[in-house]
């Protein structure tokens, strides 16, 4: 067989075996809005602040001891007398006096633990903190609804808007939502708060990651030091070798 | 080929070199697993120090709090207790603390940071049972006309005195421990840290 | 060497095979002079083993095989490896190490299969090594998934409920078989416990024998080459291969590098995409396992989805029996042929680098195959999809089946006498 056969013979073969792959389409998904994560001490402490008010009562971080919060730059004090009003102490988990099969009767589901929803609500629509911001920002009133809310990312959840004094009132028209009622904070106001809590819930998904980033730099540094002695050792030994 | 042979010097260095920087290496990685070992948050928080209420500790009275799995006692002495302090100096193996069985400021006449608060982790130092309270003085006691109050624990014998320090010829070797602590206010005390 | 030490190294000569076993499988120990690239992922996959093994020891001090929930409604066994990750110092580190680890295991042993299709290293005399190789990667597979139920995630219970529901697909003795393997009527604590002791011990142990059995049959005959030109054959007065090399110091040293370049890139993962875009750690299993609701999308981990695309493609009944059995017939064969490689190359060249065409685009198809059959087994089934994915299963196996006839019809290149460097 000529060169020439061959290759068109294999053009042939990766076509066929490619040409199902027209066949694929991608899944239909909500569109997600990218979500500002920082990084910044002051803003997930901001975020803390409005996870400790609004979530945790109705949402165990059952994985988060209180004073890992010492890690965005809070002393232990300041964790006791802002983020903590129910008389734990500050080693204990953010654990919630709900218990799951009574929470689950009153709400329809039991609200998930958010120790880790980052992580969980990754997709290939968007990362889990863009799923989260998306979702927190998109509900509207909908009175058929028990709690008298509907989310669009999340359809007939049973959460109520919990934020709703801060974002105000939204309602549906079509598949997009308008602000008829506002409330406390302006849009871009809430926005920077939902960020906030957002970058927030980030951190507890894995406190450790930026400590893991600069570890990492280190790692990678020193394994092109040493591969690049170990080469050159090899290639000392090689040289006899023909 | 011989066994030893000459080896250029470059060679030399690079084996050299590359071994130094493999072993710095390797010593780096086996620090994650080491440090693994150390107690964990969950330990830590476990182990935390605890708060002492004596708001409500009347002279002669005992409380019992636990920390990191210990009961450690709070006695509120009388005046008739310290004075039978000194009375056991001369009974006592180790009248001067000087054994390490207390921090610092522990370490006098009375093993405390405040003359009227005792406070000792309530296990002997022989192997470990909890001794019992005899604060009750004399023959009433059943350890004899002498006895000025204390502990005696009960499953080997061994007797401390008011200050939790051992008789002598006990079969504890050491005086009660006294771990660290601190007095957050006069009717708190956080037993487990003192912020030296 | 000083007198006293060397007067050491005598006594435990008498009474241990130390200086003999050093030499004959060290520094007497002849290699071919020409590996390349492809010969690397031998003592990669060493490597790796020993870093499943010392992570997965460290990890065993902190998890806890329960799947009972804690007081806050979560499964204690997952609890535990957040446990790990957050609160064990290092913890983190060791988890992701061993995440990686896994992926890793499999880029480095799927390589170093492929490196045997490409210079015929199951070729005679090498079949019992072969056969050993593909027990130990039937092994892995098995430690796979059952480490993989450990963390008792989302993906890991509905991964298992679907995989050991295929063998109740099996005639007559199906269903008792998968009640068996459960150890209940449904997934739950008994099956955590029972592939825990399988996963850390019993396949564990399997693994080492095997791979020591692999070692000693490749000392045995000695290795092939990306020529695939026996350099036993070729011998100089002393009785050493003309072409071959001492292990030690060459390949030792060489092996060496190929670490440094292997833990750059396994780092680069540990350290910044240890999620591995969710094909490494998969986001639904950041969720904890809840019988009672399944997970929208059920993928088997990446390593395994060609052999699930497999599985998926046979959608005829036969004879009477669900095509659910064949489709599991169909995964296990796609396995199973492998132990069959050395028999079915009827090739006069080990090598592909001396063969005709024809295997130069068998293998092309093969390997493209293998990957669409991957990559499909990571979507949902849709008609298009399933068309696809037989056809490629045909293509699969055809390399196999067919190789007998094509082998033998290729117009070869001779094989050299002495190894040579490309």
């Amino acid at each position: 067989m000529s060169n020439r056969m061959i290759k068109t013979l294999k053009r042939l073969a990766a076509a066929a075996l490619f040409a199902p792959a027209l066949a694929f389409g991608a899944a239909a998904s909500v569109h997600l809005d990218r979500a500002p994560v920082s990084t910044d001490p002051a803003s997930l402490q901001h975020g803390a602040k409005l996870f400790v008010n609004y979530c945790l009562n109705c949402h165990s971080a059952s994985f988060v001891r209180y004073n890992k919060l010492t890690e965005i730059g809070l002393s232990e004090d300041q964790i006791v007398d802002n983020l903590m009003f129910t008389g734990e102490r500050v080693g204990d988990l953010m654990t919630i006096a709900m218990r799951p099969k009574e929470s689950k009767s009153w709400f329809g589901a039991t609200p998930p633990d958010l120790s880790l929803i980052a992580r969980q609500r990754n997709s290939a629509a968007g990362s889990g903190a863009d799923w989260i911001y998306t979702y927190l920002r998109q509900f509207y009133r909908d009175p058929s609804r028990p709690t008298g809310w509907n989310n669009l990312v999340f359809e007939n959840v049973g959460m109520p808007h919990v934020l709703w004094q801060l974002q105000g009132e939204q309602v549906r028209e079509g598949d997009t939502l308008k602000l008829v009622k506002p409330g406390l904070m302006t849009t871009q106001e809430y926005d920077k708060a939902v960020a906030d809590l957002v970058s927030f819930l980030v951190w507890m998904g894995e406190p450790v990651a930026e400590k893991r980033h600069t570890i990492g730099i280190w790692v990678l540094v020193f394994l092109v030091v040493f591969t690049g002695l170990a080469y050159l050792l090899k290639k000392n030994y090689w040289k006899d070798i023909h | 080929m011989s066994v030893e042979q000459e080896m250029d010097s470059s060679r030399r260095n690079l084996l050299v070199a590359t071994s130094v920087v493999g072993g710095a290496g390797a010593v780096a990685a086996a620090v994650p697993f080491v440090a693994s070992l150390t107690p964990s948050d969950r330990a830590k928080a476990a182990g935390a120090p605890v708060v002492a209420d004596i708001s409500q500790l009347a002279p002669g009275e005992m409380m019992t709090v636990e920390w990191r799995g210990k009961p450690v006692w709070i006695l509120r002495r009388t005046p008739e207790m310290l004075a039978a302090i000194e009375k056991s100096d001369s009974k006592v193996s180790d009248p001067e603390s000087k054994r390490p069985m207390q921090p610092p400021y522990a370490q006098n006449k009375y093993r405390s940071i405040k003359e009227e608060y005792l406070v000792a982790v309530g296990i002997c130092t022989h192997l470990g049972c909890s001794p019992s309270e005899k604060f009750r003085t004399g023959a009433e006691s059943g350890l004899g006309a002498d006895w000025p109050g204390g502990f005696l624990c009960p499953c080997h014998g061994s007797q401390f005195d008011l200050a939790g320090r051992v008789y002598s010829s006990m079969p504890a070797p050491d005086n009660l421990e006294v771990p660290p602590h601190m007095y957050l206010s006069d009717t708190t005390i956080l037993v487990g840290e003192d912020k030296a | 060497m000083t007198t006293k030490s060397q007067a050491l190294l005598n006594w435990i000569d008498e009474r241990f095979p130390l200086t003999s076993t050093y030499k004959a499988h060290l520094s007497e120990y002849y290699a071919p002079k020409n590996f390349n690239f492809w010969y690397f992922f031998g003592s990669l996959a060493l490597l790796v083993l020993v870093i499943q093994i010392v992570t997965g020891i460290f990890l065993v001090m902190h998890y806890k095989p329960d799947a009972s929930l804690n007081a806050s409604g979560i499964p204690v066994a997952f609890a535990s490896v957040e446990y790990i990750m957050r609160e064990v110092p290092g913890g983190w580190l060791i988890r992701y190490m061993h995440s990686t680890g896994a992926s890793a295991f499999f880029i480095v042993v799927y390589l170093h299969m492929f490196r045997a299709l490409l210079y015929g290293s199951y070729r005679k005399p090498r079949e019992l090594l072969w056969i050993f190789g593909v027990l130990i990667f039937l092994c892995l597979m098995a430690e796979a998934f059952m480490g993989y139920l450990l963390p008792w995630g989302q993906m890991s219970f509905w991964g298992a409920q679907v995989i050991i529901n295929l063998f109740s697909a099996i005639p007559v003795i199906g269903p008792d078989l998968s009640t068996v393997i459960r150890g209940d009527f449904v997934i739950g604590d008994a099956t955590l416990n029972r592939f825990f002791a399988l996963h850390v011990i019993a396949v564990p142990l399997v693994l080492l024998g095997l791979v020591a059995a692999h070692l000693i049959a490749l000392h045995e005959v000695g290795s092939n080459n990306p020529d695939g030109v026996e350099i036993k054959k070729k011998k100089d007065a002393n009785g050493v291969p003309l072409d071959g090399i001492p292990f030690h110091p060459y390949y030792t040293i060489k092996d060496i590098v190929g670490v440094g370049v292997f833990l750059f890139f396994f780092s680069i993962v540990v350290f910044f995409y240890p999620e591995g875009g969710g094909y490494f750690l998969e986001y639904n299993n950041f969720i904890p396992s809840d019988p009672l609701k399944t997970p929208p999308h059920i993928a088997p981990v990446w390593y395994f989805t060609p052999y699930y695309s497999v599985l998926r493609a046979v959608t005829y009944p036969l004879f009477g029996i669900d095509a659910k059995f064949w489709g599991v017939v169909a995964m296990g064969a796609a396995v199973v042929i492998l132990f069959f490689l050395p028999w079915l190359d009827r090739s006069p060249v080990k090598s592909i680098r001396y063969r005709g065409p024809i295997y130069k685009i068998a293998l092309a198809i093969f390997i493209v195959s293998f990957f669409v059959l991957g990559y499909l087994g990571v979507l949902d089934p849709t008609p298009g999809r399933t068309l696809a994915a037989q056809i490629c299963s045909v293509l699969y196996f055809a390399f196999f089946l067919l190789m007998p006839w094509y082998t033998k019809i290729d117009k070869c290149k001779p094989e050299p006498e002495r190894v040579t460097f490309k």
